[in-house]
């Protein structure tokens, strides 16, 4: 930080995510500038609930969040094409049984 | 344009062939996926520009806070211009995936190097401008938006999803706007005559140049970045404009328009391109107030951004 002090400093980026309803999961919405989680807070609240969207927020900062590269994803995802086994769809019963 | 094509073709034909055929298969690009250098270099562009037209254009309508006629026509004006401001920040946060930093956008509009919707350099002159703005303005770019919901990037196609629900609101406030003016006296009605006569070619410029003339628009359609042309798109929003304003009594400012039976569309007198132009190039009415003005903002906030940022600093440390 102190390295930036002569530019002019439009703060770290965090991602928010916010809970529509109770019960709801967190869903990814954009990000803000802030410098430090209250604000963060304050500023996720004014841009993405002006109209009742959410009734809880989640920030943290963007350059904390781990993700995997687009050109990972065969070695990641592939491996879970053939295990069909997995779903309940796969396994077949005789008429007139009822699960 | 054929050579930076050619010169991205040449960066890698076969991710660049990948990539075409999947916006051709209709899937969305994301922040960290291959991309030709083009279709950054336009998505930058294109979405920096719309950023900047959101936040400038807060400051024709910011002109009648302090005189709007109802307490509650200044809540709604106030509520309208912070959704702007809101749109500028998704904006932006959107731009930013593409690798290029909010502050520097803001520099290169300060530089004169990016460009914000010559329409926001005119002036609002009376308070029917406030229902002609919304009404025309955020109509038109609407047409426009609905469109780029269906944009070939990701964050870019979610920012206007969002946007577009709340520009509804805008615009159905512009237009109950100029209804109750139209209800008013004569005066009233001369007022929302004046505005609709100032406004109408400003927002069917807001289109851009006809499609023969705008280099842009070929290859940004190419890469599924729009997905409708500028004449296409300024089309629809005259055929579904015109009834509106009949309705309530305002005449279209054209006395060559005409509704064509065969096409089922409403032909109009060619746009001043001239006056396109000039403003595009900065001699429109209020292109040095609007950048006075943004520069001075972001000037006079720095102070306040430094301290925001010394406070966080010294509460980390303790």
């Amino acid at each position: 930080m102190e390295t930036n002090q002569k530019k002019d400093s439009q703060w770290k980026v965090w991602e928010v995510f916010v809970q529509s309803k109770t019960g709801a999961s967190f869903t990814h919405c954009g990000s803000v500038h802030a410098p430090d989680k209250e604000m963060a807070t304050q500023y996720a609240r004014d841009l993405y609930t002006r109209r009742s969207e959410g009734r809880s927020i989640w920030v943290l900062p963007a350059e904390d969040i781990v993700a995997t590269q687009p050109t990972e994803a065969a070695s990641l995802f592939d491996p879970a094409d053939d295990k069909i086994y997995r779903h309940p769809q796969f396994y077949k019963f005789p008429k007139g049984i009822h699960m | 344009m054929e050579t930076l094509e050619k010169k991205s073709v040449a960066e890698d034909p076969i991710l660049e062939e990948a990539f075409m055929t999947r916006l051709l298969n209709g899937e969305k690009i994301e922040p960290k996926e291959w991309m030709p250098e083009n279709y950054r270099k336009q998505l930058t562009r294109m979405m920096s520009q719309h950023a900047h037209s959101e936040v400038i254009g807060m400051q024709p309508e910011a002109n009648w806070i302090t005189r709007a006629p109802s307490l509650l026509r200044k809540v709604i004006l106030l509520a309208k211009i912070q959704d702007e401001g809101g749109h500028g920040l998704y904006l932006y946060g959107s731009t930013e995936t593409l690798g290029t930093d909010r502050s520097e956008l803001i520099e290169q509009l300060h530089e004169g190097k990016a460009k914000y919707s010559s329409v926001f350099n005119y002036p609002t002159l009376n308070w029917a401008d406030i229902g002609a703005i919304g009404w025309l303005v955020d109509g038109a770019a609407i047409v426009n938006q609905t469109m780029l919901a269906k944009t070939s990037y990701g964050p870019y196609s979610r920012a206007m999803l969002r946007i577009c629900k709340e520009e509804g609101f805008h615009n159905r406030q512009g237009y109950d706007l100029m209804i109750a003016m139209m209800r008013g006296t004569k005066e009233q009605q001369e007022m929302a005559q004046d505005a609709m006569n100032r406004w109408w070619w400003p927002a069917l410029m807001m289109f851009g140049p006809h499609d023969k003339n705008s280099s842009n628009t070929i290859e940004l359609m190419k890469y599924r970045i729009k997905l409708e042309s500028n004449d296409d798109l300024r089309q629809q929003f005259i055929d579904r404009t015109i009834p509106q304003a009949e309705i309530i009594g305002l005449t279209i400012p054209d006395p060559n328009l005409k509704f064509n039976k065969e096409t089922g569309h409403y032909e109009t007198s060619d746009i001043n391109w001239d006056e396109f132009f000039n403003v595009i190039r900065g001699k429109g009415p209020c292109n040095k107030q609007r950048m006075h003005n943004h520069i001075q903002a972001h000037e006079e906030g720095k102070w306040v951004r430094e301290a925001a940022e010394a406070y966080a600093s010294k509460h980390k440390q303790l």
